[in-house]
């Protein structure tokens, strides 16, 4: 198993030169090299630049939500009859990039993919800093914001209960249960790191952090063996589990009779999307970040390769889906769904489809191209394209569906408001501010288990 | 150092290696001799090691399953008491138990148990947090972290007789052996 990771690859000729990681590594180098850039490099100018715009960002979502608590629901541009607008988007878009942290920790460990160990510990950080945003949506779009633990099933004065046939009670099991497996997943993957860091640690304040953090690993057999087993069963409880999440987003809206989300192929259709967003996500994140920490011994053209595979791959699913769903619009018949693709494509919000296509069908095909793979500023430029192509999905998925319904007496427009883009900025900002923080203070590669891909870790019979 | 009524209280010997091989070659050899109370140390997991020194069982894949179960049944009839007995209500004409609707909070609150009980069971069983171990005590040891290899013979192993562990391990390619004490 050990050899795969430094043999050339040869099941192509395009792999004959991009082995997954540096050759040269060592179980002291890799060591060194991760940790130090927690622990020894000078923070950078470029750092405290990138964190203080984030942060600043991040205000601005807090001056969002301060306001939508004082004045109400009203300051966004949400109306009757698109009583969902860019907020439960948000919700969606940003859950849908936290799944690629999780198929890359759970589902590629599953299925052996080794390439893996040097992206998942800063994908299953991009996931839950994701679902942290997502979090905020649904919880800020309920009117009373205060009252949201009137969400969970606890014994309570008034004597009622929340009514569990409803897909939005689903979404709170299925989001919380998320964030908090994904937050222990990626602990119980850091215990290991702790301990390398609290015995690297050359100061007292971060000796005893990284140290109570590591809760006294110290790397004995048997618990290696134990947290073996763990870590594979959390990866076996973590995979159907981020299935289900998104095909339980999905059920927000294929169980509800509008037309457009009445539809059976949503949950896969909105699982490939979610994969598809978040590993355009993990390259636009990683690209410059492994240029900017000198990873690239790490993180190797044989990743970027094999993401751009995977989001070329989802991509085409996700393009299946666009076609089904206008299938089965003029299949079914029914004027409603007939009017609602016919909507979709030539109704007041046809340039939001038309760029859906562009962004989300047309713009991946170039990865079929090896070229195009290659080359890292156009890899960079997909995903960022990709990224807003899945956000107009959403946008056409909520909004066109609304605002046109079955009664034309209750048809309208719906337009974002400032406060809108603001929460939106907003959370953006909160996201790269955790980000900003994590590759700060923690190690964004797993090193315990790059030390497990070396050729020297091998026992030799 | 003052004078001790007994005996230093000893924790174990310690032999420091440099690669994985000759931990497991060691390990192999010690527990081949009939040590059991043996444990080794390493920066990342090693499949050979823990058959190596006879640790091949673990029960957390039960504590996971059990807290799967407890998850999902606790999931299911929270759903259906609250539904059916405590608060029934009339949903579009549905049934009172219309469990197709309770399976996704099933299904979450399953794999949400089983999450907890992995990670739980995980850290009882190997005794986490535990701040302190004679262990930390071996020089070196904070290699163990990066790029050494060590084998822990504890003094309560029925076998331990001080000279002739110090003289094994030495035996075995060891960088250093070293007493631990407690």
């Amino acid at each position: 198993m050990q050899d795969e990771a430094q043999k050339p690859y040869t099941e192509g000729p395009m792999h004959s030169t991009t082995p997954m990681i540096d050759p040269g590594l060592t179980f002291a180098s890799v060591t060194d090299k991760i940790s130090s850039i927690v622990l020894k490099r000078k923070t950078s100018l470029a750092w405290f630049f990138g964190f203080a715009i984030s942060f600043a960002l991040f205000q601005l979502m807090l001056l969002a939500m301060t306001n939508l608590l004082f004045v109400g629901i009203g300051l966004w541009g949400v109306n009757v009859p698109v009583a969902w607008g860019i907020d439960i988007l948000n919700f969606v878009w940003w859950i849908g990039i936290g799944h690629a942290g999780t198929l890359i920790s759970a589902i590629l460990l599953l299925l052996r993919q080794r390439w893996r160990t040097s992206i998942n510990r800063f994908a299953e950080a991009m996931t839950l800093f994701a679902v942290a945003q997502a979090g905020m949506y649904p919880i800020f779009h309920l009117g009373r914001p205060w009252l949201m633990y009137w969400l969970f099933p606890y014994p309570n004065t008034m004597g009622i209960w929340p009514q569990f046939r409803s897909p939005l009670m689903w979404d709170v099991f299925a989001v919380s249960t998320y964030a908090t497996v994904s937050a222990i997943f990626w602990f119980v993957g850091l215990i290991p790191d702790f301990a390398t860091l609290r015995d690297r640690a050359r100061s007292k304040p971060f000796q005893i952090l990284y140290g109570m953090l590591a809760m006294g690993w110290r790397g004995s057999a048997r618990h290696w063996h134990r947290y073996e087993m763990a870590y594979l069963l959390l990866a076996g409880l973590a995979t159907p589990l981020v299935l289900s999440v998104h095909t339980i987003v999905s059920f927000d809206f294929a169980v509800g009779i509008i037309p457009g989300w009445h539809a059976t192929i949503f949950p896969p259709y909105f699982v490939a999307g979610a994969i598809y967003a978040g590993f355009a996500m993990v390259l636009l994140l990683t690209i410059p970040l492994r240029r900017f920490y000198g990873l690239e011994g790490f993180i190797t053209m044989r990743h970027m390769h094999n993401m751009a595979k995977v989001m070329l791959a989802t991509g085409l699913i996700v393009g299946y889906g666009y076609m089904m769903e206008a299938f089965f619009g003029w299949y079914s018949g029914n004027k409603y769904e007939r009017f609602m693709i016919w909507n979709r494509m030539h109704g007041p919000y046809h340039l939001y489809y038309w760029a859906l296509i562009l962004c989300n069908i047309i713009t991946p095909q170039f990865l079929w191209s090896k070229k195009i793979r290659s080359n890292l500023l156009a890899l960079w430029i997909i995903s960022f394209i990709i990224s807003i192509g899945m956000w107009l999905e959403r946008f056409v998925i909520v909004v066109t569906s609304l605002h046109r319904d079955y009664l034309p007496s209750s048809w309208g427009m719906y337009q974002p408001t400032v406060w809108d883009w603001s929460m939106f900025i907003g959370t953006i900002g909160f996201f790269f501010t955790l980000l900003f923080l994590f590759i700060r203070f923690l190690p964004m590669i797993s090193i315990f288990e790059m030390r497990t891909i070396l050729p020297e870790a091998e026992v030799e019979e | 150092m003052t004078h001790r009524r007994h005996a230093p209280p000893l924790y174990g010997v310690m032999a420091e290696f440099e690669n994985p091989t000759d931990l497991v070659a060691a390990a192999r050899r010690v527990y081949s001799l009939g040590y059991r109370r043996i444990n080794g140390y390493s920066p990342y997991p090693i499949e050979e090691l823990s058959e190596a020194i006879g640790f091949t069982h673990t029960s957390l894949p039960l504590i996971v399953f059990i807290g799967g179960v407890i998850g999902g049944l606790s999931g299911f009839f929270m759903q259906y008491w609250i539904e059916v007995i405590n608060y029934p209500l009339n949903v579009g004409g549905k049934p009172y138990n219309s469990w197709p609707a309770f399976i996704p909070i099933t299904f979450e609150m399953t794999v949400l148990f089983a999450a907890f009980a992995a990670v739980l069971g995980m850290l009882v069983l190997n005794k986490l947090p535990q701040p302190y171990h004679p262990v930390f005590n071996a020089p070196n040891f904070a290699l163990a972290t990066r790029d050494r290899f060590f084998l822990a013979i504890e003094a309560n192993d029925p076998k331990f007789n001080h000279a002739e562990v110090v003289e094994l391990l030495k035996s075995l390619d060891a960088l250093e052996v070293n007493d631990v004490e407690v």
